[in-house]
């Protein structure tokens, strides 16, 4: 089957790569890009775990093809902020106790900013419908609620 | 995944033109059902035709007749429409009850009919407006559009362009999703358009249905008192691990009434 070629954007850098057509966006981004903070939680399509924004909404990776997004512009959870230098998003979540495995939270976190980024306040009931598209085993998502809707303060404040 | 040649056609006559050269070849949509099925190897094929680069197959247009919905269209396009709110509120509520917001990003409502799942939204939205559905041949009725388990009318080769939708006087949705796929367990679409009346019921069978007693009780009256004692037989309904096929003929009547109350809410 013949490979492809496909130029995009990921993280505000540009990357042409050669792929098979099968590859899914997450295992671009993990296995060729080595950006594993992208996670893969279900073989569904229904955990969210693997959540990115492709052109500024929000997309399950998971259910896209690499080659498909010739020209698009794609950020990761590596795209808003690490250690050194964090997004509002991901101190709300280290400040509200918005995690507790971790291994939702890159999802979450990349959920989160979408939701502020069209809801200027959102409110606890907008949040939770908001959220349908991840799932928690850990939290409850109490804290994760919460950390959301601070995360979504700073943001706009 | 099984491999297969991948083709990015920027306009409807190249990737007719595509598929047609192609042994096995399908059009791609949204991917939100495709892309899993093919994950599962429950399907393949040699050639995969994106139609996410063609121009003008998605956008919503207001006209006199009524809505055309481009099949590209994704769900959180609907469910976002200045048009589709004010002419038919429902529909944008049947869009914003589709999975969740990642998927409503990318789903489109061509790919959800084309794809008919017994528990997909859309089609319980097109066959209760009575919608046409145009394709790159012709425009097929909403009655004559869904045939089957995963079956529609299409024949090979023959792609999704438009629908169209046209205004009821008053139409209702009112669906009960799956918590964790979010798909509907049941959910009905109810309109009312110059005194004749439309009830579809979608996730029951194998596939969306209408009800003509219940019709034929809300063209005389139409309020959910109307539906009482009506009921639908559980035989040949779906039987799954959420629901056995006693408690769907009940969520019918159920989701029937909520339809309609939610068309007569002001
Ligand atoms: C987690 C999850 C939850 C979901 N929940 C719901 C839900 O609650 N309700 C619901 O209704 N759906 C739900 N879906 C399905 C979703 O709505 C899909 O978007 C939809 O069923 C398929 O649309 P698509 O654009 O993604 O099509 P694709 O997956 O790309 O294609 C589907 C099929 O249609 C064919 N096709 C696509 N476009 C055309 C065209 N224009 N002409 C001819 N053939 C075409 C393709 O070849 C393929 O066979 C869910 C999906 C997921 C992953
Ligand atoms: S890995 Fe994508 S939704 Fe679970
Ligand atoms: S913190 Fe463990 S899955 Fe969410």
């Amino acid at each position: 089957m013949a490979e492809a070629s496909v130029t995009l954007t990921v993280n505000g850098r540009e990357v042409s790569a050669t792929v098979d057509p099968r590859t899914l966006l997450v295992h671009f981004l993990r296995e060729q890009l080595q950006l594993t903070g992208t996670h893969v939680g279900c073989d569904t399509s229904q955990c969210g775990a693997c959540t990115v924004h492709l052109d500024g909404r929000a997309v399950k990776s998971c259910a896209l093809l690499a080659v498909q997004l010739e020209g698009a512009d794609v950020t990761t959870i590596e795209g808003v902020g690490g250690p050194d230098e964090m997004h509002p998003m991901q101190t709300a979540f280290k400040e509200n106790h918005g995690l507790q495995c971790g291994f939702c939270t890159p999802g979450m976190v990349m959920k989160g900013i979408d939701i502020a980024n069209r809801h200027a306040a959102p409110d606890e009931a907008t949040i939770r419908r908001e959220l349908e598209g991840n799932l928690c085993r850990c939290t409850g998502y109490h804290n994760i609620v919460e950390s959301i809707a601070a995360g979504a303060r700073e943001m706009s404040g | 995944m099984y491999p297969f040649t991948y083709h990015r056609p920027a306009s409807l006559d190249d990737a007719r033109a595509r598929l047609a050269a192609s042994e096995d070849g399908r059009p791609l949509a949204g991917g939100m059902s495709l892309i899993p099925t093919m994950r599962f190897r429950l399907s393949s094929c040699s050639d995969l035709v994106d139609l996410n680069a063609i121009d003008g197959l998605a956008g919503i247009e207001r006209h006199e007749g009524g809505i055309r919905i481009g099949a590209m269209t994704r769900h959180a396009a609907v469910e976002a429409s200045a048009e589709v709110r004010e002419a038919i509120p429902a529909l944008a509520a049947l869009a914003g009850s589709i999975g969740d917001v990642q998927v409503r990003n990318r789903g489109t409502i061509g790919g959800s009919i084309c794809f008919a799942d017994p528990a997909a939204d859309y089609p319980a939205g097109i066959l209760g407006l009575g919608a046409s559905v145009n394709t790159d041949r012709r425009s097929i009725a909403a009655d004559d559009f869904f045939t089957g388990l995963y079956e529609t009318a299409l024949e090979d080769g023959e792609l999704v362009v438009s629908v169209d939708f046209p205004v009821p006087e008053r139409a209702g949705w009112a669906k009960f999703g799956n918590q964790a796929s979010r798909f509907a367990v049941v959910a009905v679409m109810v309109s009312l358009a110059g005194g004749a009346v439309r009830l579809a019921v979608t996730g029951a069978k194998s596939h969306v249905f209408r009800v003509p007693e219940m019709e034929a009780a809300l063209a005389a009256d139409f309020s959910a008192e109307a539906l009482e004692g009506i009921a639908v037989a559980s035989e040949g309904l779906n039987e799954d691990l959420h629901a056995d096929a006693a408690y769907r003929a009940h969520l019918v009547g159920v989701m029937a009434k909520r339809a309609v109350r939610a068309a007569l809410a002001p």
